[in-house]
């Protein structure tokens, strides 16, 4: 009888493992059998250099090159804005701040990653909004600009925690070396645990990258959605994740509309993907 | 008879929060001497020899009361940048901590800190110190290799090496053979020999035979107190107190 439970139970978390791979397969496989069938329609040189998206003109205009720029420069700019002060924020806690401060800051920080998306979003759209709009003096704030800022907020968490954990678990001896040969605590940092906690903080970044890439309710909310290549970060912007939140609803099944969206979702997948498996590769290259 | 004293620490007292760690402890170390440590464990002796370089401030909640002397400098007054009395007493630690950097990174670090940027000169030093260190044979072909890479003594020789380049004038050594094997222990203690013509060293050290080996002036630590200091040899044949002739005698420890 116990050995059955054992058994049983084995199964049971067996299965639920498998689930989730199953799952992922499954998504896949859905993903790209409706996404693959764009290129009935269209070749996917065409799908993916195409400078225009019109998907329900006569005929249908499907290049996505708008959205993956999109997608990249309201991804870059808020890396550029997330990683340093990301990074700063994860040597504060880590290693300059006194114990009381870092309880607070810690949990600042898992409070800012509980912040739903559509919140910031919104914060972002009567706040960021016209305060980016009055300083650039823009015709509209609804800007790259102000997506790569609201998304900034929702990489730095992911960045801040993963980044704390590598230069917490660099060895104390390192730092005691380092001390002890007179470097001052800025030079330990920059030049002893920096570099020992590099990979992970590599992982952390691209995790928090990851992040951004995939978020879809702050950016439509406001990067503006204009799908047209942009020449500046001061100019309205469509990302890939918009792109499908938005027409899905209106785009008829079976369409070549409904399945150029799946197809921009299986370029989410991989870029995502390709973001995850680097990250994984730094974080195993620490053990 | 006794020559120039180099560091003295006087009347100390040191608490981790409300655990007092060493009682009135009072001793001289003579400049150009290997000065021993020695004790049981959690006696005090590596807390002792920590405030030398001001280490034990890493530690929260530590406390320090009396004065640490290095020539008339009195080290431990607040004034006094931890950074400057660390460039010039150095420390090897228990656990060889090279760097995860390649050997001539592991050297030019110490240097790099000080304000060095003549690549010539760094060149230079970095092979005196690692010729200094009785290491240069083994590494010089792979200076570009990973200092982890090396064996566990070659790791802390060139922890010494580190140590020398930066040009100390006081080296720390807090139980520098504890993992290493015997013949890498000679080679340590070699190069201790070797180096106290030009280094003023203190050792803290669990292995009564290598105190006896390689020091010139012995402190016996019990419970935080100093027991009983003087020449190595004077302790080691005529202890004064029984309690120190009990620990080498190895009655109890």
């Amino acid at each position: 009888m116990r050995k059955f439970k054992e058994f049983l139970i084995e199964k049971l978390i067996f299965i639920c493992g498998l689930a989730s791979i199953f799952f992922v397969i499954l998504i896949f496989l859905f993903l790209t059998k409706e996404g693959l069938a764009v290129f009935k329609y269209v070749n996917p040189v065409d799908f993916l250099m195409g400078k225009s998206w019109y998907p329900i003109s006569e005929p249908a205009q499907l290049g996505i090159l708008p959205l993956i720029f999109g997608s990249l420069i309201v991804t870059l700019g808020a890396a550029i804005i997330s990683i340093p002060i990301g990074i700063a924020c994860a040597v504060y806690i880590a290693e300059v701040a006194p114990s009381k401060i870092k309880e607070v800051l810690k949990s600042g920080i898992e409070l800012l990653a509980a912040i739903p998306s559509v919140v910031l979003g919104f914060i972002g759209m009567v706040t960021l909004v016209p305060w980016v709009k009055t300083v650039f003096h823009l015709p509209t704030g609804l800007t790259a600009l102000s997506g790569s800022i609201i998304l900034a907020f929702m990489a730095m968490p992911t960045i801040v925690s993963i980044a704390e954990d590598a230069l917490y678990s660099v060895p104390k001896s390192y730092k005691e070396g380092a001390f002890a040969l007179g470097a001052t605590h800025w030079q330990t940092i920059y030049r002893v645990l920096l570099p020992a906690a590099s990979s992970g903080i590599v992982a952390a970044v691209m995790l928090g990258i990851g992040r951004v890439i995939g978020e879809t309710m702050a950016v439509m909310m406001i990067t503006g959605n204009a799908a047209v290549i942009p020449q500046s970060i001061l100019v309205p912007v469509r990302t890939l994740t918009a792109t499908i939140a938005a027409e899905m609803g209106e785009a008829v099944v079976g369409s070549e509309h409904y399945f150029a969206l799946f197809a921009i979702g299986i370029v989410l997948f991989i870029m995502s993907f390709i973001i995850n498996v680097t990250a994984d590769l730094f974080l195993h290259k620490r053990h | 008879m006794h020559n120039k004293i180099k560091m003295q620490a006087k009347d100390v007292d040191f608490f981790y929060g409300k655990n007092q760690a060493l009682k009135n402890v009072n001793l001289d170390v003579y400049a150009n001497r290997v000065t021993a440590m020695i004790g049981p464990s959690g006696c005090g002796k590596s807390t002792f020899i920590r405030l030398f370089n001001r280490m034990n401030e890493l530690v929260p909640h530590t406390a320090l009361c009396g004065k640490i002397f290095l020539d008339d400098l009195e080290i431990n007054n607040p004034s006094v940048d931890p950074v400057d009395i660390r460039r010039r007493v150095g420390m090897v630690f228990q656990k060889p901590n090279p760097f995860p950097k390649s050997i001539f990174e592991n050297i030019s670090y110490g240097l790099k800190v000080n304000g060095i940027k003549d690549k010539a000169f760094i060149g230079q030093k970095v092979e005196d110190s690692l010729k200094r260190a009785v290491i240069w044979g083994e590494v010089k072909d792979r200076l570009h290799d990973s200092a982890l890479k090396l064996s566990g003594g070659q790791q802390q020789r060139l922890c010494i090496a580190r140590c020398l380049a930066v040009e100390t004038e006081v080296i720390l050594f807090d139980e520098p053979c504890a993992s290493l094997d015997p013949i890498s222990t000679a080679k340590i203690e070699e190069l201790i020999l070797e180096l106290k013509k030009d280094y003023t060293i203190i050792i803290v050290t669990h292995n009564m035979q290598q105190a006896a080996r390689v020091s010139d002036y012995t402190g016996f630590f019990l419970l935080g107190e100093l027991v009983e200091f003087g020449k190595t040899q004077d302790m080691f044949t005529a202890p004064r107190n029984k309690k120190t002739e009990d620990y080498i005698t190895g009655r109890f420890g």
